[in-house]
């Protein structure tokens, strides 16, 4: 289990990486949690690393009443336990917090997640849910492009050619909105088997206008399926979340694998949605 | 008295050195050697039709490749069958390196020496093997079919066939008021030591000799097999098992390829050569245990004691049989626990498969035999509708029963027969442990917050400590340094701490002074190995032995020293004194010296050894008529047969209808392994057996395809319980000594793990109400199970059939 051999190349600026990057087989290491178990497998075998820890600006979370600007080198853990963050958006620190184990949340990134857009992975479908978008830097300028743009298929997406993820935004939490999250993992820490988040949004009478889900392990790339008709002008009391729950049932494709059955994972889709959206509601009445 | 440590939980001396990285282990050892890799078979069973080394022969850094055309005299032949057995009729073995037929995916095929193992990696992507595909057989089903032969000259499949029988079974049954038969599953798991197998070889050219660190269970057998193998003189073969970053069985199992393959290369290159198995080698080419087909036919009366018993079970041993078929004798003779069955017959067909081979894992085939015997007392407890705890009761061996012959045959080829034991003891503070009688409010309670609560127990008995031997050395230096050593090897389970505290109670020193070492052929060459729970009653009986031998000779002579009767001395704290005369006394060490009369000194202990440093008595010989110089003795332990540990385990689940995740809430465990040496080590070694228990059940599996791929073949998938995952575990002991053996130990090496799979899934078909019928399970798979209409539903609560 040792990589094959590379090149590596740590540059300290972003114009330099592109430059590094227009080469062949050059890939950027992030934190390098999913990268390089990939090398040492030999399933993946890059001509050079392109190291982009050294680059200045990318470390910082920035909090504005839009939204969280989360740069390439934050970490998970930084994200976690960032309170003004989660305030503005509470899905960060509640996604987080069941990406991996700590050791991997001190070294993974939130943006190199986004940028691996693994199915199974946490923040992806957070991006989704909270309809965010990603900064690109390219060779022709920065670009911002739109979740629903990004994620092409499992660990595929749009952007091809030099490009480094510079920051990932997450658009605040709108006003009288609550979320929630909740995974089933075979063991603590793992990849989810299936992982719900949820964003419930009422209006001055408290009833439910808006109630929309992303599962994780779900799929193929992220979605956001709406779910507000099972529950629209209800209630948080009145509200029939298992019926929210059924219809998210009838939404998703999931596949299956080693861990659970497609069958297994539907019903996790029901369960976890009936749960968060509650959840949720509760928080949107309290807020 | 301060050195009667025997019985004492005093702490492990070797975790200081583990736990802060200053362990030396077999990758430690000899940086800038030669690195090995190989290239292992992408298939489960294929012709090789050409291997083609050209493209790597220019990879800058490659030394050497090696296939099986390159082997010659005993390596070109099958590796050795180490346990024969007559019922074993066919067995079958592979080759260091493949020779035409692969049989399972991770066979080694070539195997390359570069100057590192980047490199040498690098060298093996390049290597181009060819191969003809052959139908593939997975799984134990697959294999009696016989659709397809693994050994096209086995067209069965059947390598052997154990059998054994107490009586006629078919007319007891035929007697019997109920019977009741029923087929079950056990998975694959594997041993999954951090560790992987490593082993670093060199060669001193000068002195026609080698060298060779091993990550082994059995260094002394290594040894023997290298010297055979590769046509050296014994006393020119050192093999040494250095810090063993865990076992459990799988690094019994020897020669492995690389233990030959490394000092062969070492030997033809004249240089040190390195090999460290990495993770994914680990699963596909070292062993796993456990799937075995279980059908069960059982006979009892009313009050639900058995009447007779009947097993008829296949066990999957994988491609090849090096190990001959212990884990299946051990699941046959094992299988019937504390109970007394009247008649019992056991048939065990050990079936070949494309697959890894299958050998010891902690437990050794007794944790799928108490899964057969716990499971069928439930079933019995669900027909009748009685207490599952009262059922065993009703079976159990009496206490006045001892010593109880099973008329069985064990793994060691004596009888099983039980050398003493209080099975009821055992249960009745199982059920004061986990509140067994007290279920129904914790059910309930349960309910309240939406979960299904359950409950399972299971009992057992371990064979431990077989034969042939084991032997202990133990010497006094001049220093007051007390050096032991036995052959036998250590894995991490606290022997250092253990056999000094034997040596520092048996003959009366402080522990500080006392040093052991383990498994290195350099200081004691006669062994056996670790496995079967026996390094605490082999060895450290073996110890106490030497250690008395020790005492004796030290006595005589302080005897003499201080004019006074042997009987009349003591030794406390390494003096030697006489009882009751303070002052009257002589230092240990000082003893060692005067042990060992010399001619020259070297320093000033020396020198009270010396022709004139005292008066001596010339009349007799400075070194006494079959007397040896030096305070040591050697001695060793080789009991009559194993020693019987037992033990009940229960477990608490709590399940969650809506997502049907298992939760192991409680686990309780009644653990009897004698006289206890450390209840500390003990303790640590039934929380890693339950641990792997949870695993077993819970968790872990050879997720193999049709095709013979091992699917999960990483951490990423093989699921090991987390620290998360395992249960808070609590203990009661009970100890019933043995009286085979001076010290009156059992094993306790493999316990925690025999009754996981057996009470969990007790606990889950309590919980939920059906069936269960194999094991592992996972929620997914419960799921299926609870919303199948066919599945056969049990009654939840004793005394409620459905
Ligand atoms: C045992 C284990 C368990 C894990 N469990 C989880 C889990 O439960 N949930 C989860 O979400 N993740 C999990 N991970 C993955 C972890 O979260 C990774 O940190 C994350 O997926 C990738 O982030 P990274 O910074 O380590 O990226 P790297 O490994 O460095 O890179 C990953 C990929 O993204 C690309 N990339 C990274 N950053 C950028 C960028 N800024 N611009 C362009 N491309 C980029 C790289 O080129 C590479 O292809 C786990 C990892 C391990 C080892």
């Amino acid at each position: 289990m040792k990589p094959a051999p590379f090149g590596y190349a740590d540059p300290t600026s972003l114009d330099e990486a592109l430059t590094l990057l227009a080469e062949d087989g050059a890939k950027v290491l992030a934190g390098g949690q999913s990268l390089l178990p990939l090398l040492s497998m030999r399933l993946a075998s890059p001509a050079t690393l392109v190291d982009i820890n050294r680059i200045p600006g990318l470390d910082s979370v920035a909090v504005s009443g839009a939204g969280v600007r989360v740069g390439a080198l934050v970490r998970h853990a930084d994200l976690l336990h960032h309170a003004e963050a989660a305030r503005v958006q509470p899905l960060l620190a509640r996604a987080t917090a069941n990406v991996a184990h700590p050791a991997i949340r001190n070294r993974g990134t939130t943006v190199g997640s986004i940028a691996h857009a693994d199915p199974s992975g946490e923040m992806t479908s957070v991006l989704a849910l909270t309809g965010g978008s990603v900064t690109v830097a390219t060779p022709g300028g920065p670009q911002t492009v739109d979740w629903a743009d990004f994620f092409v298929g499992p660990l595929e997406t749009s952007v091809h050619g030099p490009a480094v993820v510079t920051e990932a935004f997450f658009p605040a939490l709108p006003p009288r909105s609550g979320t929630a999250f909740e995974e089933v993992s075979r063991r603590k820490g793992d990849y989810a088997v299936c992982g719900a988040g949820v964003t419930v949004t009422l209006d001055e009478d408290s009833r439910v206008t808006a109630a929309r889900a992303a599962y994780i392990s779900v799929g193929l790339v992220p979605e956001v399926h709406d779910l507000t008709e099972a529950v629209a002008g209800r209630t948080v009391a009145e509200a029939d979340w298992a019926a929210a729950g059924a219809l998210a049932r009838t939404l998703v494709d999931p596949d299956g694998d080693l861990h659970a059955s497609a069958d297994y994972r539907r019903l996790l889709v029901g369960v976890l949605t009936e749960r968060t959206l509650a959840r949720a509601a509760e928080e949107a009445a309290s807020r | 008295m301060t050195t009667k440590l025997f019985g004492e939980p005093v702490r492990r001396r070797e975790d200081l050195r583990l736990i802060t990285g200053r362990g030396r282990y077999t990758d430690d050892i000899g940086h800038g050697a030669l690195a090995a890799a190989f290239v292992r078979s992408p298939y489960a069973h294929a012709r090789i039709t050409d291997i083609d080394v050209d493209g790597a022969l220019d990879v800058e850094g490659v030394v050497a490749v090696y296939t099986y055309e390159d082997l010659v005299g005993p390596m070109a032949e099958p590796l050795p069958v180490l346990i024969p057995h007559p019922q074993l009729t066919a067995p079958r073995t592979g080759y260091p390196l493949a020779r035409d037929v692969v049989q399972h995916v991770g066979e080694a095929v070539v195997m390359v020496v570069a100057t590192d193992r980047y490199v040498a990696e690098d060298v093996c992507d390049r290597i181009v093997v060819s191969y003809e595909e052959l139908p593939v057989v997975v799984g134990v089903d697959a294999a009696r079919a016989a659709a397809h032969a693994v050994h096209e000259d086995v067209p069965d499949n059947v390598a052997a066939r154990h059998h054994q029988e107490t009586g006629d079974v078919e007319a007891a049954l035929a007697a019997s008021a109920h019977t009741l038969s029923f087929t079950q599953y056990i998975e694959r798991s594997a041993c999954m030591p951090m560790e992987g197998k490593g082993v670093h070889a060199v060669w001193d050219h000068d002195d026609a000799s080698l060298r060779v660190h091993t990550s082994t269970q059995a260094s002394t057998s290594v040894r023997a097999a290298i010297a055979a193998k590769l046509q050296l003189s014994l006393e020119k073969v050192e093999v040494v098992a250095p810090d063993v970053g865990g076992g459990f069985g799988v690094k019994i199992v020897h020669p492995w390829p690389e233990e030959l393959l490394v000092p062969m290369a070492a030997i033809a290159l004249g240089q040190p050569v390195h090999w460290a198995e990495d993770r994914r080698e680990h699963f596909i080419s070292s062993a796993h245990e456990r799937e075995q087909r279980q059908e069960i036919t059982v006979g009892y009366d009313d009050e639900g004691r058995v009447t007779a018993l009947d097993v008829r079970g296949w066990h999957d041993n994988g491609a090849y049989t090096p190990y001959g078929i212990i884990v299946p004798i051990v699941t046959a003779t094992q299988l019937v626990g504390p109970y007394a069955i009247p008649v019992y017959r056991v048939r065990i067909d050990s079936v070949y498969t494309n697959t890894v081979i299958v050998t010891p894992y902690r437990g050794a085939g007794r944790p799928q035999g108490c899964y057969a015997m716990e499971r069928t007392m439930d079933r019995i407890a669900q027909d009748l509708g009685l207490d599952r705890a009262e059922v065993r009761r009703r079976n159990l061996i009496g206490k006045d029963q001892f010593p109880y012959d099973h008329h069985l045959t064990f793994q060691d080829g004596r009888p099983v027969i039980y050398d003493s034991g209080d099975y009821e003891g055992l249960l009745d503070k199982l059920i004061a442990l986990v509140g067994w009688d007290s279920m129904d409010a914790r059910r309930e309670e349960a309910a309240s917050r939406g979960k299904q609560l359950g409950v399972g127990m299971a009992m057992y008995v371990e064979g431990t400590g077989p034969g042939p031997y084991e032997g202990g050395h133990v010497q006094v230096l001049g220093s007051g340094k007390v050096l032991v050593s036995t052959g036998l090897t250590s894995q991490g389970q606290g022997h250092e701490t253990a056999f000094a505290q034997i040596v520092a109670h048996e003959l009366g020193v402080p522990i500080e002074d006392v040093e052991v070492t383990t498994g290195d052929t350099r200081r004691f060459g006669y062994a056996v190995g670790t496995f079967a729970s026996r390094a605490a009653v082999m060895s450290g009986n073996a110890i106490a032995l030497a250690a008395r031998g020790v005492r004796a000779k030290a006595l005589r002579i302080a005897a003499d020293v201080l004019e006074a009767d042997v009987e009349d001395l003591e030794i406390d704290e390494g003096l030697v004194q006489v009882k009751g005369t303070p002052g009257a006394s002589i230092p240990l060490r000082t003893v060692a010296v005067l042990s060992n009369p010399l001619r020259y000194a070297f320093d000033e202990a020396a020198r009270q050894a010396t022709q004139f440093a005292g008066p001596g008595d010339d009349s007799k010989p400075p070194v006494a008529v079959g007397d040896a110089p030096g305070l040591e003795h050697v001695d060793y332990y080789s009991p009559i047969r194993s020693t019987f540990a037992s033990g009940a385990h229960a477990a608490v689940v709590e399940i969650d209808p809506t997502t049907w995740e298992i939760d192991v809430v409680d686990y309780a465990v009644v653990h009897d392994c004698g006289n206890i040496v450390n209840p500390m080590i003990v303790e640590g070694q039934v929380h890693g057996g339950v641990a792997q228990g949870v695993g077993g059940a819970l968790y872990e599996r050879m997720a193999y395809d049709g095709d013979g791929q091992l699917q999960n073949a990483s951490f990423m998938d093989f699921l090991m319980p987390y620290a998360s995952e395992v249960p808070d575990v609590v203990i009661d002991h009970q100890e019933t000594p043995s009286p085979l053996n001076p010290l009156g130990l059992k094993g306790a090496g493999e316990a925690g793990v025999i009754p996981g799979t057996a009470c969990i899934a007790s606990a889950i078909e309590d919980a939920v109400g059906r069936r269960i019928a194999a094991m592992p399970i996972s929620p997914t798979e419960l799921y299926d199970l609870v919303r199948d209409p066919d599945a056969e539903r049990v009654p939840t609560r004793e005394g409620a059939p459905a």
